[in-house]
C-alpha cells in the first residue's frame, strides 16, 4: 500500500523529468503529440493508482493513517519523508488524480494556444513538451500536499505548485495574463511564507514538525499565546490560498487569464489545498489558538459568501460586460466561504460539511470551467454580453448538450438537493447553527443567516446565467455560425464529473462515512 | 602566516602580562611547533599564487592558458587539504600559552574548527569556480594572465585564512590580503569603467579598514588582548571608565566587516564595482568577498564581543532588515533593457541576499547558550555561493562581451535549452521556490534561526522581502521562456559558437551540485544542525 502512495508521487515526477530528455523525436509536431500522449498515460496511471489506493484502503478505520511511510530526509531540520492517507485526504487525492487525468485527456485534443502578441506564428507557440513537464510537476505538488504528514514537507508541496501554475497562466493563458500570473504567485507566496513562520514557531516550541505527533499532542505543550500567534500566521497563509475574503483578489484575475485546464485545476484542487491545510494542521495542532480565532474566520467566511454572490450578481447583469470565467471565480469565493464557515464552527458536523463541500466544489466548478472554457473556445470570448446578445445565447437550441451540461452544473452549484452541492453547504450551515462549546452561538447563528442569504443570491445569479446563456431566441443573429455541440473528447472528459456530482448528491454517505471518523479524530474525539 | 606569527607573539613582546626577556630560562618554548596540516588549505593557495607568478616569467605567450589550469589545480588541492581536518577535534596552531583566560584554544591564532572548515570550503570552492569561469575571460579580454591568476589566488588565500584566524590582528591582515588583490582584479579591465569601479571600491574599502583598525585599537586598549576569546574576557572585566572606549571600539570594528559584507549603508559600491569588474571577478566578489566579511563578522561578534550580545544582536537585526529591503528594492527598480542590467540586477540581489545572511548572525545575539544559529548562515552561504556563481556563469556564457542586459535573455530557451534551464534553476534557487528546493530549505533554515531566537518581526520583514525578490527573479526567468525577439541580438553568430570548456565546466558543476543538493539537502544543511565551534 505505501508503495502505491509513493509511486503516486514519483511517477509524475519521472514523467516531468522525461520531458527534458530528447526522447520525443526531432519533428516538432510529432514530438508534441507524443508528449501529450505521455501526459495522458502518466496521469491515467496515477489515477489508476489512486483507485487502487482507495480500494485497498481499510474503510473500517478511516481515522487511522494508512499506507504510511516514515523515513528521515533532512535530520538537520528534523524533516522526515512522512506520507500517509486517512479518510480526510483520500477523497481529495482521488479527486486530484481524476481532475488532472481529465485535464490531460482534454488538452491532448485541445492544447491551450497561448496567444503570442500579434497572432500565433508557429515558431512562437510554447511547446507541448514544456506544457506536459509543468503539468506533471503541478500534479506532484498537488498530490504531495494531500499525502504528506510533515509540516515542512507540506510547505514544500504547497510551493511546488506555484511555478507550474504561474507558467500555465503566463504562457498558455489569454488576455492580461502576465499581470494575473504575477499577482497569483506573489499573493500566494506571501501567504505561504507567513504560514511557514507559523510552522516554524510550532516546530520551535513543540520540537517536532511531524503532523501526527503534533495532532496526538493536541496542543499540549504549546502556550496559549504561541498557539494564537501560530494559528494566526497559518490561518492567514491558508486563507490566501482558499481564498477567504478579503484575501481573494488574486483569484478572479488568475481564473480569467488562465487556460481552461489551468482554471479547472486551480478551482478544483489548488483552492482545496488551503482548506485542507486548515483541517489537517490548524484544528488538531493548535486547537486553543484556533478556537480563539474561529469567530473571526467565521465572520470573514460569512462576508465572503455574501460578497461573492453579490459580485456574481453584478457581473451577471445585462450590460455589465461580465466575463463568465470571472463570474465563476467569484462564485468560488462564495462557495469556499461555506467551507470556511463549516471549519470555523469547529464541530464534526461543520467540518464534515466543509470537506464534503470541498469535493463537491471541485467536481462542480471543474465541470463549470470546462463548459465555459469550451464556450470561450467556440465564441472567442467569455464575455456574457457578447455571448447572450439581445435575447440570450440560446444554447438549448444551438448546442443542446452543452446547454444541458451548463444548466446541470449551474443547478448543482446553487445547491439543488440530490446533487453534490447541497450536502456540504447544508452541513456547514448546520455546524454554524450549533457551534462547538466556547464559541459564541449568536455570532455563529448570524453567520448562518448570512450564509442562507448567500444561497438565495447564489441561486439568483446562477439562474440568470442559465437564462442568458442557455435560453433565448435561436433565430437571432449569433456571433458565430454553426456552433459545434459536444465533441467526443469533451464528452469523455466531462461525463465523469457530471456522474460523480450526481452520485455524491444521491449517496453522500460514501464520502461522509470516510471523513466523519477522521474528523472526529482530528477534533480530539469530539 | 607572518601576520599570525606576529600576532601570536604580540602579547609577549608588548609585555602586557608576562615580560619576556631575551634570556629566558627555556629558549625552546619560544619555538613554535606549527601544525602544517591545519594551515595547509590557505598555505597551498599561497604557494600556488607564488608558483603562478614565477611560472608566468618563464612561460611562452602561447602556453599562457596553463596558468589558469595551474590555478585551478592549486585551489582543488587546497580543497582536498580540507579533508584530513574534518574528523576529530579542532586542530589549533600558533598558540600562546599564557594569554589571559587561555582555555582550550583561546590563546591560539589559528583554529581549524568546523566553522573555519565550512567557510574555507566556501571560499576555496568559490574561488575554484571563479577560476574556471575566468579562463575564457582572461583570453577574450586580453587580461594579463600571470597577474590575474596571482591576484585571484592571493585574494583567496586571505579569504581562506580569515575564518580560521582567532585574533584581531590576523583577522585584519587576512581581510586585507583578501581585499587588496581584489581592487587590482577589478581594475584589470582595460576601460574607463574598470578604473572607476576599482577606485570606488578602493577608496570606500580603505576607509572602512582605517575605521576598523581604530576600533581594534580601542578594543585592545580596553581589553588588553587581541585574541578573540581573551578579548571577551577582558571586555567583561574591563574597568568602568574604559567601557565607552570598548563599546566604541566594538562598533567601529564591526563597521569594517559590515563593509565587506556589503551591508547597508556600505553597499553603494556594489553595483558599480560589479559592472566595472570582469564578470568572473564580480562573481568572485559576490561570493568569496562576502563570505570573508561574513566569517569575520561572525567571529568578532559571537566570540570577541559576546558580552555585548544584546547590543550587536539588535544592531545586526536592524542591519539585516535594512540591507535586504534596500537590496531588493534596488533590484526591483533596476530596468531590464539597459546595458549591464543583468549584472546590476545580480549585484542588487546579492545585497539583498547579504541581508538574509545576516539574520542568523543577529539571532546569535539573542540565542540562549548552547544554541548556535551560525550554522544557518554557513549553510545559506554555501547554497548561495553555488547558485550565485552559477548565475554569473550563465551571464558570462550569454553575454560573452560585457554589457548584457536582462532583455538579451529573452527567448534563450529556444536558442540554448540547457543554459536557459540552468539559469532558471539558479534564479529559482535564489528566490527559494521549488524546483529550486535547496534554495527553499536554505531560506527555511534562516527563518528558523530568526523564529527560534524570538526575532518574529525580522522573520516577517524577511518574508515580505522574499516575496519582493521573487518578483524580479521571476520576471527574469519568464524572459528566458518568452518568445524569441524577431530581431536577432547582435553577436548571435558568436554566441552560437560552442561554449568554452571552462564555462561548460562551471555550469555543469554548479548545476549538478545544486540539483544533487535539492534531492539531498542534508548534505549541506548538516552544517546548520549542530554547533560550529
Amino acid at each position: 500500500m505505501n508503495a502505491v502512495l509513493i509511486a503516486l508521487l514519483v511517477l509524475p515526477l519521472l514523467g516531468a523529468a522525461l520531458t527534458l530528455a530528447p526522447v520525443f523525436g526531432p519533428e516538432p509536431a510529432a514530438a508534441d503529440r507524443r508528449a501529450l500522449r505521455l501526459n495522458s498515460v502518466v496521469t491515467g496511471a496515477v489515477f489508476l493508482l489512486t483507485v487502487a489506493l482507495a480500494a485497498g484502503f481499510d474503510h473500517d478505520e478511516p481515522a487511522r493513517m494508512q499506507a504510511t511511510t516514515d523515513v528521515s530526509w533532512i535530520p538537520a531540520l528534523n524533516v522526515r519523508l512522512h506520507f500517509g492517507v486517512d479518510g480526510v485526504s483520500l477523497p481529495l487525492i482521488v479527486l486530484t488524480a481524476l481532475l488532472t487525468f481529465l485535464c490531460a485527456l482534454y488538452s491532448e485534443k485541445r492544447l491551450p494556444g497561448g496567444d503570442a502578441r500579434g497572432g500565433t506564428p508557429e515558431g512562437h507557440r510554447p511547446s507541448a513538451k514544456a506544457f506536459v513537464g509543468l503539468f506533471l510537476l503541478l500534479e506532484v505538488g498537488m498530490l504531495a500536499t494531500f499525502a504528506v504528514l510533515d509540516l515542512l514537507l507540506f510547505f514544500l508541496a504547497f510551493e511546488i505548485v506555484l511555478i507550474p501554475m504561474y507558467f500555465l497562466i503566463a504562457r498558455w493563458g489569454s488576455g492580461a495574463k502576465a499581470p494575473a500570473a504575477n499577482r497569483f504567485i506573489l499573493y500566494t507566496l506571501l501567504g505561504s511564507a507567513v504560514m511557514l513562520l507559523g510552522f516554524l514557531l510550532i516546530g520551535s516550541k513543540a520540537g517536532t514538525f511531524d503532523m501526527q505527533a503534533l495532532a496526538a499532542a493536541h496542543g499540549s505543550g504549546l502556550s496559549h499565546t504561541t498557539q494564537v500567534i501560530a494559528a494566526l500566521a497559518i490561518m492567514v497563509g491558508l486563507a490566501v490560498k482558499a481564498p477567504a475574503w478579503p484575501l481573494h483578489s488574486w483569484l478572479p484575475d488568475a481564473h480569467t487569464a488562465a487556460p481552461t485546464v489551468g482554471s479547472v485545476l486551480l478551482a478544483g484542487v489548488l483552492l482545496k489545498m488551503g482548506t485542507y491545510g486548515l483541517v489537517r494542521v490548524l484544528l488538531p495542532v493548535v486547537p486553543d489558538g484556533t478556537a480563539t480565532l474561529a469567530p473571526y474566520l467565521g465572520a470573514f467566511a460569512a462576508v465572503g459568501i455574501v460578497y461573492g454572490s453579490l459580485a456574481c450578481l453584478a457581473l451577471a447583469r445585462p450590460g455589465a460586460k461580465g466575463d463568465l470565467k470571472r463570474l465563476i471565480a467569484y462564485s468560488s469565493v462564495g462557495h469556499m466561504g461555506f467551507v470556511l464557515l463549516g471549519i470555523a464552527s469547529l464541530t464534526p458536523v461543520g467540518v464534515n460539511g466543509a470537506l464534503f463541500a470541498n469535493i463537491a466544489h471541485g467536481l462542480i466548478t471543474g465541470l463549470l470551467f470546462f463548459v465555459v472554457g469550451a464556450l470561450k473556445d467556440r465564441y472567442g470570448t467569455a464575455d456574457l454580453d457578447t455571448l447572450a446578445g439581445a435575447t440570450g445565447a440560446a444554447l438549448y437550441g444551438r448546442a443542446p448538450r452543452i446547454g444541458a451540461l451548463l444548466a446541470f452544473a449551474a443547478v448543482a452549484s446553487l445547491g439543488l438537493p440530490g446533487l453534490a452541492g447541497f450536502w456540504g453547504e447544508l452541513l456547514a450551515m448546520f455546524g454554524a447553527f450549533d457551534p462547538a462549546d466556547g464559541l459564541s452561538r449568536p455570532a455563529f447563528v448570524t453567520y448562518m443567516v448570512l450564509a442562507g442569504l448567500g444561497t438565495l443570491l447564489t441561486a439568483a445569479y446562477l439562474l440568470i446565467v442559465v437564462k442568458r446563456v442557455c435560453m433565448g431566441d435561436p433565430k437571432q443573429p449569433a456571433p458565430v455560425d454553426g456552433l459545434a455541440d459536444l465533441r467526443p473528447y469533451e464528452a469523455v472528459s466531462w461525463t465523469p464529473l457530471a456522474a460523480l456530482t450526481l452520485l455524491a448528491g444521491l449517496w453522500p454517505a460514501l464520502l461522509l462515512g470516510l471523513s466523519d471518523p477522521a474528523v472526529k479524530h482530528l477534533l480530539g474525539g469530539g | 602566516m607572518l601576520g599570525a606569527q606576529i600576532a601570536a607573539l604580540g602579547p609577549h613582546s608588548t609585555g602586557q602580562h608576562t615580560v619576556t626577556s631575551l634570556a629566558v630560562a627555556n629558549p625552546g618554548s619560544l619555538i613554535q611547533s606549527v601544525d602544517w596540516v591545519a594551515i595547509a588549505p590557505p598555505l597551498i593557495a599561497a604557494v600556488a599564487a607564488l608558483a603562478v607568478l614565477v611560472t608566468d616569467l618563464f612561460l611562452a605567450e602561447r602556453h599562457r592558458k596553463w596558468l589558469g589550469r595551474l590555478t585551478a589545480a592549486g585551489l582543488a588541492l587546497a580543497l582536498i587539504a580540507l579533508l584530513p581536518l574534518t574528523g576529530g577535534s579542532p586542530r589549533a596552531t600558533f598558540c600562546v600559552q599564557n594569554v589571559a583566560g587561555a582555555t582550550d584554544n583561546a590563546g591560539c591564532s589559528y583554529v581549524a574548527d568546523h566553522f573555519a572548515l565550512v567557510f574555507q570550503l566556501l571560499v576555496l570552492g568559490g574561488a575554484l569556480i571563479a577560476a574556471l569561469l575566468s579562463a575564457h575571460t582572461v583570453e577574450d579580454e586580453k587580461l594579463p594572465g600571470g597577474e590575474y591568476w596571482f591576484l585571484l589566488l592571493s585574494s583567496a588565500t586571505g579569504a581562506a585564512l580569515l575564518p580560521a584566524s582567532r585574533d584581531l590582528a590576523t583577522m585584519v591582515i587576512a581581510l586585507e590580503v583578501a581585499s587588496l588583490p581584489a581592487f587590482a582584479l577589478v581594475a584589470l579591465r582595460r576601460d574607463g569603467r574598470g578604473a572607476e569601479a576599482a577606485l570606488k571600491f578602493f577608496v570606500s574599502s580603505v576607509t572602512a579598514t582605517a575605521v576598523m583598525l581604530l576600533g581594534i585599537g580601542f578594543v585592545y586598549a580596553a581589553s588588553g588582548s587581541l585574541h578573540l576569546g581573551a578579548v571577551a574576557q577582558g571586555l567583561e572585566h574591563a574597568p568602568g571608565q574604559l567601557k565607552p572606549l570598548a563599546e566604541a571600539g566594538a562598533v567601529l570594528t564591526l563597521v569594517g566587516f559590515a563593509f565587506k559584507v556589503a551591508a547597508v549603508p556600505f553597499h553603494f559600491w556594489v553595483p558599480d564595482t560589479y559592472t566595472g569588474a570582469p564578470l568572473p571577478v564580480a562573481g568572485y566578489l559576490s561570493v568569496v568577498g562576502k563570505a570573508a566579511g561574513l566569517s569575520g563578522l561572525a567571529l568578532a561578534t559571537t566570540i570577541a564581543f559576546r558580552p555585548y550580545a544584546h547590543t550587536w544582536g539588535l544592531a545586526l537585526a536592524v542591519l539585516a532588515a535594512v540591507t535586504m529591503t534596500v537590496g531588493n528594492v534596488g533590484a526591483l527598480r533596476q530596468r531590464f533593457d539597459t546595458r549591464y542590467s543583468a549584472v546590476r540586477l545580480l549585484a542588487w540581489s546579492s545585497v539583498g541576499q547579504a541581508g538574509y545572511l545576516l539574520v542568523p548572525l543577529a539571532a546569535a545575539g539573542y540565542a540562549p547558550t548552547g544554541v548556535d544559529p551560525l550554522g544557518a548562515t554557513a549553510a545559506y552561504a554555501l547554497i548561495y555561493g553555488v547558485v550565485n556563481l552559477g548565475a554569473f556563469g550563465v551571464v558570462a556564457a550569454v553575454g560573452r562581451r560585457a554589457g548584457t542586459s536582462v532583455d538579451d535573455f529573452r527567448g534563450l530557451f529556444a536558442r540554448r535549452r540547457w543554459t536557459a534551464l540552468a539559469l532558471a534553476f539558479f534564479l529559482l534557487c535564489l528566490a527559494g521556490l521549488p524546483p529550486g528546493v535547496i534554495g527553499l530549505f536554505g531560506k527555511v533554515v534562516v527563518f528558523r534561526a530568526a523564529v527560534d531566537a524570538g526575532l518574529g518581526w525580522l522573520a516577517v520583514v524577511m518574508a515580505v522581502n522574499v516575496v519582493v525578490a521573487l518578483y524580479y527573479y521571476l520576471l527574469w526567468t519568464a524572459r528566458l521562456f518568452a518568445p524569441a525577439p524577431d530581431t536577432e541580438p547582435v553577436g548571435e553568430a558568436e554566441a552560437e559558437r560552442r561554449l568554452p570548456a571552462g564555462l561548460t565546466a562551471t555550469l555543469g558543476l554548479t548545476a549538478s551540485v545544486a540539483v544533487v543538493l535539492s534531492f539531498a539537502p542534508q548534505l549541506v544543511l548538516q552544517v546548520a544542525g549542530g554547533s560550529l565551534f
